[in-house]
């Protein structure tokens, strides 16, 4: 298991590089000017400047491999500083956003606390729902609350999230009036009537996204019961004469949970990319919002390294969720 | 005994429905049995037919601007109403219907083409195969909706140029969601295919010299059509969610050409006022690919012979 681990985390390396280079390219011959806003007044010798001032003077090759260096060994560095208080990074030049003039990473820790607030607690949520529904309805097949489950879950499989969180806003804040449209990130939880709040404003954006989640989790769930439960080994427990409550609690739901687990996990990375567009829906100012108003604004690098950020997160779990199966799994060998 | 001299009776009872059965007569059968399905396909057709035969019945301009009756509720001249111009919304809930289909269809061809050939390839020739399938597996793990994101907006303006306003981003679009959908059709397909190599009249057609070309042509292709429709379905259903997502966030078709996805976007403005320009567009998408989701699930049952069977 451990070989199989480390090989898995050495094949990550060249994935990583093959879609850094991707990304890196794709921003490289699209055409678009970072210096088009600038007056036309300028001199085009003062652009050129401006332009070598960016880091755009070097080579295609070159740069990338700096922005390698910066991605990898730069900013972990003053990652560490910034915990530590250290000055190992001292002088070493960071990534820079064209837009603000100041250090990507930083902004991205500002706006990550939302994002991780919206989106992990729509995705626990959503998990916590889909898993008893999905046993449920899988023990009770074709019973009305199977039926009912399963249209559901194809209801909120189907329905886009842009539309339910709109549909959320008509109801619950325009004719209702319960909660506020519009996610306010510099609130912040001092006393009770504060922590009211901000439960009130997570409501929405958290539970558009954790039916999403919830929808496609039930359904894994619901089939994997399916596939244990008529199984010899259930039929065995049973005639043992164990309760029902341990034969299905216990027996198939361990052995169920083994592939909704990976599915959990290889999930993950698809609920950030999938809260791009919850964000703007409620106008949460977290990782999505800022990567489109980075587009918007044409900041390359800002979108390069959040674009990176995603795949990065989108290569971790799916090691994770093959070493989980591995684990969970003691007749899957990868040796 | 008695089971031989039951058996004539019992065969004679069967031979007229028996004669008439084929495979897809049988796939046909478990197709409407399924409820769902059925009731998927003609929501589903009901749509389409609404969309490109409405307007050739309707007959009102969706870009016409009649600023003086902007804003009004449902009326017998407009039956949805009309948005903040004055144009009748649904003359544009039909256009943009037609846009979001064709939009639909067209990705899901070709995200179907590429998967349904990387596959095929991979699974066929083994010298492809590590290469192909190395390939699919990068291009699972690339963060889909910001690389789709940062590919309109970059490619944008040059494709205006070249194909004008309308085709431009029509031809963007559908390329983009094409070639970061086809993933995993390219892989139910390499996986049938490797299992339709070990077949007899595999070996057999290559007996006779048949060459690779012809192989796949005549023996593969139609023996993996099942898969490839499933994943047909689904695949519309997945480009009208991306295409809508994506002009939703403001980076899709321009304002004047609506698609559903544009007319929630621009509706969202108005959403104190007129929630209904958010609820028609929303309705529409919702409705489309949920039928589509459930015809897939009925066409999945209908070709799979262990559930056919029954």
């Amino acid at each position: 298991m451990l070989t199989f681990t480390l090989r898995r985390l050495v094949f990550a390396v060249p994935t990583l590089l093959f879609i850094a280079l991707v990304i890196f390219l794709l921003l490289e011959l699209a055409p678009g000017d970072p210096m088009a806003q600038v007056p036309l007044t300028v001199p085009p010798e003062v652009k050129e400047k401006m332009r070598l001032a960016l880091g755009l003077g070097e080579p295609m090759h070159v740069r990338f491999v700096l922005w390698l260096k910066q991605f990898f060994i730069v900013e972990p560095i003053h990652l560490v500083d910034a915990i530590f208080g250290s000055s190992l990074g001292e002088g070493m030049q960071r990534v820079i956003s064209w837009q603000t003039r100041s250090p990507v990473m930083d902004i991205v820790v500002q706006r990550m606390p939302q994002t991780l607030w919206v989106v992990g607690m729509s995705y626990v949520l959503g998990v916590l729902i889909a898993l008893p529904i999905g046993i449920y309805s899988a023990y009770r097949q074709y019973s009305w609350f199977d039926q009912i489950g399963t249209f559901v879950s194809m209801v909120g499989f189907s329905v886009p999230t842009f539309f339910t969180g709109v549909l959320l806003i008509v109801i619950f804040s325009v004719n209702l009036g319960w909660f506020p449209s519009i996610y306010d990130t510099t609130h912040k939880v001092t006393d009770l009537e504060s922590l009211l709040f901000q439960i009130k404003q997570m409501i929405m954006p958290v539970s558009v996204l954790a039916l999403y989640n919830a929808a496609q989790i039930s359904r894994f769930m619901r089939a994997s019961m399916l596939d244990n439960l008529n199984q010899d080994y259930v039929r065995t427990a049973r005639a043992k004469g164990l309760k029902e409550k341990t034969v299905v609690l216990v027996h198939v739901l361990r052995n169920s949970m083994i592939p909704v687990v990976t599915v959990i996990a290889l999930g993950v990375p698809t609920v950030f990319g999938g809260a791009i567009i919850t964000e703007q829906v409620f106008k949460v100012n977290g990782l999505g919002q800022l990567l489109i108003t980075a587009i918007q604004a044409n900041d390359l690098p800002m979108v390069q390294t959040l674009t990176f950020i995603f795949a990065v997160l989108i290569v971790v779990f799916n090691l994770i969720a093959d070493v989980l199966y591995g684990l969970l799994d003691p007749r899957i060998r990868y040796d | 005994m008695t089971d031989i001299s039951q058996e004539p009776v019992h065969s004679s009872n069967q031979t007229a429905p028996e004669k008439s059965r084929s495979y897809w007569s049988d796939v046909w059968r478990q197709f409407r049995s399924h409820k769902g399905a059925m009731m998927g396909a003609v929501v589903f057709f009901g749509i389409l037919l609404l969309v490109i035969v409405g307007p050739l019945i309707y007959h009102v301009d969706p870009t016409y601007i009649d600023i003086r009756s902007r804003n009004q509720g449902p009326s017998l001249a407009h039956p949805f109403g009309t948005d903040q111009l004055g144009r009748d919304i649904l003359a544009r809930m039909m256009a943009g219907g037609q846009v979001s289909m064709a939009v639909g269809i067209t990705a899901m061809l070709i995200s179907l083409i590429l998967g349904t050939a990387i596959g095929v390839l991979a699974g066929y020739f083994k010298r492809l195969d590590g290469w192909l399938m190395r390939l699919t597996d990068l291009f699972l793990a690339l963060p889909l909706l910001p690389l789709l994101l940062v590919i309109i907006l970059l490619f944008r303006d040059p494709l205006n140029r070249a194909f004008g306003p309308e085709g431009g981003i029509f031809i963007l679009m559908v390329t983009a969601i094409g070639i970061t959908s086809w993933m995993q059709a390219a892989r139910i397909v390499r996986g049938d295919v490797l299992a339709l190599k070990e077949r007899e009249f595999v070996l057999a057609a290559r007996s006779i010299g048949t060459t690779p070309l012809l192989m796949i042509l005549r023996h593969v292709l139609p023996n993996v059509l099942s898969p490839i429709m499933v994943s047909a379905t689904l695949g519309v259903a997945n480009a009208i969610i991306t295409e809508s997502a994506l002009s939703f966030l403001g980076l899709g078709f321009p304002p004047d050409f609506p698609t559903w996805g544009r007319l929630l976007f621009d509706g969202v403005d108005y959403l104190q006022q007129y929630p209904e320009r958010v609820i028609f567009p929303g309705v529409a998408i919702s409705l489309t690919v949920l039928s589509v989701n459930y015809m897939g699930d009925g066409l999945r049952d209908a070709l799979d012979p262990r559930i056919r069977g029954r």
